[in-house]
């Protein structure tokens, strides 16, 4: 049986040592995870706020469609982006395969959906208590989505974390793009795949607990963050 | 909070780096000998190149190497390596080193492989046992050494009843579930001395020269894939033939265990 | 052309799902004054108010204003619609919208908040407001744009007595002061208060309508009267 302590305790030691390698890795996963972020937030959150606020024609299929896309498996998209990006691929002449770009490119891919419907969600109902009054004051659709984003950014906020959570622990396709290559590509999901191949599970588990211990204070840090924000008092 | 956020990002972006470099597909097996960790910075001081190593299973080494998307592959398929060669996507095969396959198994093995006269009465006692059998099944290296082996013993895998279970993973993964199930399986030497959750299992059956597993290295061929990097490709290729190559080799052990023949022959 | 008064309504006709709500009907709003309407609940007080400010479609008719310039008339909903923002941001918002600059919007914001009694609040989180207080922040942000005309659809409908004669006072005051006032109400003893003109409504259509004291001293039909005795209407 694996012990959970040795893991625990290896982690310990990883963190306290400052042990190069562990803090290499992680803050690769930290930029290549925050820049997917940033930019499919940019995205998804304009695209779900619009999606509330504005009715047409395939409104409800573009609606589907994310809801739909958010359930693709990881791996999936993985190997879509791999063929786009392969030598032989359409985007070839780029030469992205296998660096931490691609690997920015499939967890957009992946999470982009997810925080665009989790917005969609959030605005909806935001959309529903406001409607009346913004109709009311002869606003346009920009000022609309303005609004919406701003007063909702509690929830979209939630919305983002979503993504980050889904994206910072995301393995199977960041490993097939990225290539898990030491020193270029390598992030903690991937370097945890590896280690668990090796049968070495205390590293496993260790890289593991630094994992989980990133999620949570990067969580805490934003959650934080928008609370000490001046008007962030609902 | 939006400019707080701006800051980490550039922070975290500050330190990208790019040297010269290739990209070299590689069996699992041999990332999981730990060999490169020994051959990579030797590389590096000798020649001044950063080798960035794919590590997949050998049949998708060759599709990487098909695709362009790596500038040569180390694999060891000797079949499959030709008909890469004679497909035009590899320039030459070119032979580096061998290591052996061993057959590992439940510490009591139930098939009494142990004492063997040879690698095809081991297989044949697995199958006539029944016993519980992994297989990587991933069409790699080892998955298809291992089926080469059912073949030479007479015995055909579509026979085999439940007891034979192909996991479609690494070596590492699949020495996991052979851990798991207390099973019998085909693993390099290398994978198995530095595997680290071996309870239960113990080295049954080696030794047998049709065991042998060769390594070769193949770059890919440029005509196909004109960004391919042969010339870093030839670079390396040199080096790994040549006498500090073959000396670190020779010389990687673990536990005092020799595990890599170097067998290149200068032309 | 513009319009004589500053609103008429020619043959408007309000149909949703086949089913007539409103009109077809003809009325024309004098300069000054505050204009109750009256009626049964689903009599089509709601979709009249509406329809007039431009926020429910028309399907029939046509609808005149005097001033084109949809910032010179606003609306007051019966349950508030409040932005999760500060009670003095709340205020700003619809002068921001119009670009007003920010001095002029604090000078605004601050006589408001003063004119509502609400200035030790003006850091408040609205969401956080009575329902008094929210109608009369309602109320002040509907009239910070200066509008020629104010809607309001029973504002006290949900209030207590101290609260419907604190919002009466400013309605009072307003009007007074030169706004049209069109309010929705099925309280009697508020129409009897405030109005200079009824319209009875009844199933969509005018039913009666003139200056308040002749309405309620001498209601010419049968339906007014009863509504007047407080008999149910239908």
């Amino acid at each position: 049986m694996i012990d959970i302590l040795d893991g625990l305790k290896a982690a310990f030691w990883l963190v306290i040592s400052f042990d190069a390698e562990l803090w290499e890795i992680s803050l690769r996963s930290l930029r290549v995870t925050l820049s997917a972020l940033i930019i499919a937030s940019l995205i998804a959150i304009p695209l779900g706020t619009y999606l509330a606020v504005q009715r047409f024609r395939y409104r409800r299929f573009a609606i589907s469609l994310i809801n739909a896309l958010m359930g693709l498996p990881p791996v999936v998209i993985g190997l879509l982006v791999y063929i786009a990006l392969s030598r032989s691929g359409p985007f070839g002449v780029l030469n992205l395969l296998f660096t931490p770009t691609a690997m920015i490119i499939a967890q957009v891919i992946i999470i982009t959906p997810v925080i665009a419907s989790i917005a969609h969600q959030a605005m909806r109902e935001l959309w529903a208590e406001y409607h009346d009054l913004l109709i009311s004051l002869n606003t346009t659709k920009w000022q609309r989505i303005v609004t919406l984003i701003r007063d909702g950014r509690r929830n979209l906020l939630t919305a983002a974390l979503a993504g980050f959570g889904r994206a910072i622990g995301e393995v199977g396709a960041i490993m097939i793009v990225g290539g898990n290559i030491d020193h270029v590509t390598r992030v903690l999901t991937t370097a945890i795949a590896l280690e668990t191949g090796k049968g070495d599970f205390a590293l496993a588990l260790a890289l593991g607990f630094v994992l989980i211990g990133i999620a949570i204070v990067v969580n805490l840090a934003i959650h934080t963050l928008s609370r000490t924000e001046r008007e962030g008092r609902w | 909070m939006n400019r707080f956020l701006l800051v980490a990002i550039a922070l975290l972006w500050a330190q990208v780096s790019s040297a010269d470099n290739m990209r070299l597909a590689v069996t699992t097996s041999f990332e999981n000998s730990g060999l490169a960790d020994v051959l990579l910075p030797a590389i590096k001081t000798d020649i001044d190149l950063d080798v960035q190593l794919l590590v997949v299973g050998t049949g998708q080494a060759l599709k990487l190497g098909a695709a362009g998307d790596v500038d040569a592959v180390l694999v060891h398929s000797k079949e499959a390596e030709e008909a890469f060669v004679t497909a035009g996507y590899g320039t030459h095969r070119r032979e580096i080193m061998y290591n052996d396959f061993v057959i590992i198994g439940p510490v009591e093995d139930p098939a009494g492989i142990n004492g063997a006269a040879n690698v095809i009465d081991a297989m044949t006692n697995i199958a006539t046992a029944k016993a519980r059998f992994v297989s990587r099944g991933d069409d790699s290296g080892t998955h298809k050494a291992e089926r080469a082996l059912w073949a030479a013993a007479g015995l055909n895998i579509q026979d085999h009843g439940d007891w034979y279970q192909a996991v479609g993973s690494g070596m590492g993964a699949a020495l996991n579930t052979a851990a798991g199930l207390n099973a019998y399986i085909i693993a390099d030497r290398a994978s198995w001395l530095n595997f680290g959750n071996k309870k239960g299992l113990s080295l049954l059956f080696s030794g047998d020269p049709a065991l042998y597993n060769q390594y070769a290295f193949l770059p890919v061929d440029p005509v196909k894939n004109s960004h391919v990097r042969n010339d870093l490709a030839m670079l390396l290729e040199e080096w790994l033939t040549g006498a500090r190559a073959a000396a670190l080799i020779n010389g990687y052990s673990i536990g005092g265990e020799p595990l890599f023949v170097f067998n290149a022959t200068t032309d | 052309m513009s319009a004589k008064f500053p609103l008429e309504l020619d043959q408007v006709l309000v149909q949703r799902k086949g089913k007539v709500l409103l009109g077809p009907l003809d009325l024309s709003l004098k300069k000054n004054g505050v204009t109750i309407i009256l009626g049964p609940n689903g009599s089509g007080k709601t979709t009249l108010l509406r329809a007039m400010h431009g926020i429910e479609r028309i399907n029939g008719g046509r609808i005149t204003w005097a001033q084109e310039d949809p910032a010179k008339h606003a609306f007051v909903f019966q349950s508030p619609v409040v932005l999760r923002r500060t009670v003095a941001q709340n205020l700003a918002f619809p002068l921001q919208l119009l670009n007003v600059p920010r001095a002029e919007t604090e000078a605004a914001v601050a006589h408001w908040l003063t004119r509502i009694g609400l200035s030790g609040k003006s850091e408040t989180a609205a969401t956080r407001l009575s329902g008094g207080e929210r109608q009369k922040l309602a109320i002040a942000r509907a009239l910070i744009r200066k509008p020629d005309v104010l809607f309001l659809d029973e504002p006290c409908a949900n209030l207590d007595g101290y609260a419907t004669r604190e919002i009466e006072t400013i309605l009072g005051e307003t009007a007074e002061a030169g706004t049209r006032l069109v309010m929705a109400t099925h309280d009697m003893g508020q129409a009897r208060r405030l109005a200079d003109d009824i319209v009875f409504m009844l199933n969509g259509k005018v039913h009666e309508t003139g200056a308040a004291e002749a309405v309620i001293a001498r209601p010419q039909t049968e339906e007014l009267s009863a509504f007047l005795k407080g008999d149910i209407v239908v």
